[in-house]
């Protein structure tokens, strides 16, 4: 699949709530090939500051449309937060590896586990998205999928776990809930859903039963505990990383990661890794 | 042989002949593959591979990289799958390209292992020339080879009498005196000079008090350190004749032009690569576009061309 660089057109860039935004970009081909979990690499600002571009994981894909959900907290993400609709932006995408959920769709179990920490609902939504519409398991023709596979179009077998500091960060629940996904929410204060962590929601389920799939993106602390909780239960968890990027093409070598194979690159082998590969 | 073009930007550098001097630095252009989506990659100068050891080599603790103002450091520590695994896996690849490979190596404890390196690829022939990385900054180490004029000699001469294929020295600017560096690499038989390696640098997250990057230093690139290098390539250029390779924070036609007025027969795209992936094909058509609008016909005439402010 061809990676491009693309001048594409901003369609919105909305304040949703303090410091998180919503940007809608323009292109037919990165919004053709993206997959859940790849993120786009944008030069925020025409100048030096910042040198570097900004990657930001695909949100939702709908038609010629990609939404990316980000929070402007560094010098990067404030001047993106200030470009205007109708303005281009230099982005080049999609990038990376995505979440692996066709595998799944063989699978007898459909019921898949989306674990998401604070911002880490950005790439999830969009995995939520392509697991809800009949366009999952798009690698099968249709007659060929699983006839539960085919029912999830109108049932919705996927249930989403978001965690973070207060009610005020508890981000996409909306969302979530519009595609019919089931939701459970944690904050460490209790101001909304269960006092504690998101990982101890995780753990009650798992005790009752197995997901065909486990999913997650979040701070390093929350996938570290995902990845134990997986192990614990003999599952594997898919884990999107976060790291320091300077090309985001696999070309610099800098966002490494550390893993069974050795170390690999955030960029381009990831941001999604398989938590059995990772090493903590 | 001149083309067809008005405007010739070919140039030479000892045996190895390029259709223009735009290349890629050393490390910031993988093994070219990374970037195939984006360009057409028969159109460059050269491309010069991330520099490789003689075993493969891990690289430093994370995070590797940092971005500073007009800048950025890393501190990858020359993480590359070492000398057979690059022939087998990597060179395939840049020898379907059919334009100059320039092979980046380095040594991680011993100068020997130069040695060994070049004998091996001496016998390439889609290897068109070595780059002897002896300024890279992130090997932990006291000194550098390029950072002593006996060392940089010694190491020079022991290689080129191993091999005919050009041979490009890199040369690190921290250093009290660059053209003392460019000389004893001249003397001891080297084709040219790239330089500048990347600075010398550090960055600290004040709230954590923690450095920012895993390997507490590292190396300076980018626009920030482009004056510097300009200096630099002046420098040796007023002290040696054998062909520069200028870098050090290129980011477009102007900057680029910037090099070859202070000394350089050529010049080489680095970090730029990060942020637009098609910049050094936007350069070359940028350089041509220079020449024509100054009646030069060929861009070796622009090689140290400055003049003096009052002309």
């Amino acid at each position: 699949m061809k990676t491009v660089q693309v001048q594409a057109k901003i369609i919105s860039n909305k304040r949703f709530k303090e410091n998180y935004w919503h940007l809608e970009f323009e292109s037919a081909i990165i919004a053709k090939n993206a997959l859940p979990g790849q993120f786009v690499n944008i030069k925020v600002g025409k100048g030096l500051e910042p040198l570097l571009r900004r990657p930001i994981s695909i949100h939702a894909v709908g038609g010629v449309k990609v939404k990316l959900f980000y929070q402007a907290v560094g010098i990067g993400t404030q001047i993106l937060s200030q470009r205007k609709s109708g303005e281009l932006l230099d982005i080049i995408g999609a990038l990376g590896s995505g979440f692996n959920y066709h595998r799944m769709a063989q699978a007898k179990k459909v019921e898949n586990i989306l674990v998401a920490g604070g911002m880490g609902v950005a790439p999830l939504f969009f995995l939520a998205q392509r697991l809800a519409s009949p366009r999952m398991g798009s690698a099968l023709p249709r007659a060929f999928r699983p006839r539960s596979l085919r029912r999830c179009a109108a049932r919705n077998d996927t249930i989403v776990l978001i965690g973070a500091k207060t009610k005020k960060q508890v981000l996409c629940e909306q969302e979530f809930k519009k595609l019919g996904c089931t939701l459970k929410l944690a904050t460490d204060d209790g101001s909304l859903g269960f006092k504690g962590k998101v990982t101890d929601l995780l753990k009650d389920i798992l005790d009752q039963h197995k997901p065909a799939g486990l999913f997650s993106c979040g701070p390093h602390s929350m996938l570290k505990v995902v990845s134990e909780i997986a192990r614990e239960n003999k599952i594997n968890a898919q884990l999107s990383l976060e790291e320091h990027m300077a090309c985001g093409l696999g070309a610099c070598l800098g966002c490494a990661v550390s893993t069974k194979g050795g170390y690999k690159r955030v960029c381009k082998d990831g941001p999604v890794f398989s938590s059995e590969e990772l090493i903590w | 042989m001149v083309g067809p073009a008005k405007s010739n930007l070919s140039i030479s550098i000892g045996n190895l002949n390029l259709k223009n001097p735009v290349m890629v630095a050393s490390g910031t252009f993988g093994y070219a593959e990374e970037f195939k989506d984006f360009m057409d990659l028969t159109k460059l100068g050269a491309i010069v591979t991330k520099t490789i050891t003689l075993k493969a080599r891990h690289g430093n603790l994370a995070p590797r990289t940092c971005e500073t103002p007009a800048g950025m450091l890393n501190s990858i520590g020359l993480e590359n799958p070492g000398i057979d695994k690059f022939i087998q896996d990597k060179l395939p690849f840049l020898k379907k390209l059919a334009i100059p490979v320039i092979v980046s190596i380095a040594a991680e404890e011993s100068p020997d292992e130069f040695i060994a390196l070049v004998k091996q690829l001496d016998k390439l022939d889609e290897v068109s020339a070595i780059e002897l990385n002896i300024s890279c900054p992130n090997l932990q180490k006291d000194k550098l080879i390029s950072q002593d004029a006996q060392d940089t000699f010694a190491l020079v001469s022991a290689v080129r009498k191993l091999t005919r294929k050009c041979l490009i020295t890199k040369l690190s600017p921290n250093v009290i005196s660059i053209a003392e560096i460019a000389l004893a690499a001249q003397n001891a038989g080297s084709d040219a000079v790239a330089l500048i390696n990347t600075l010398g640098g550090m960055s600290i997250d004040v709230h954590k008090r923690i450095p920012r990057l895993g390997a507490w230093v590292g190396g300076l690139s980018g626009p920030a350190i482009r004056p510097v290098a300009v200096k630099m390539v002046w420098e040796a250029y007023n002290k040696i004749k054998i062909p520069i390779i200028g870098m050090g924070g290129i980011m477009d036609t102007e900057s680029a032009l910037e090099f070859f007025i202070a000394g350089a027969t050529a010049i080489s795209v680095g970090t730029a690569n990060f942020i637009n992936p098609r910049v050094s094909l936007e350069i070359i058509c940028g350089l041509k576009q220079y020449l024509a609008d100054n009646s030069i016909q060929n861009l070796s005439n622009l090689t140290g061309r400055l003049k003096a402010c009052k002309d």
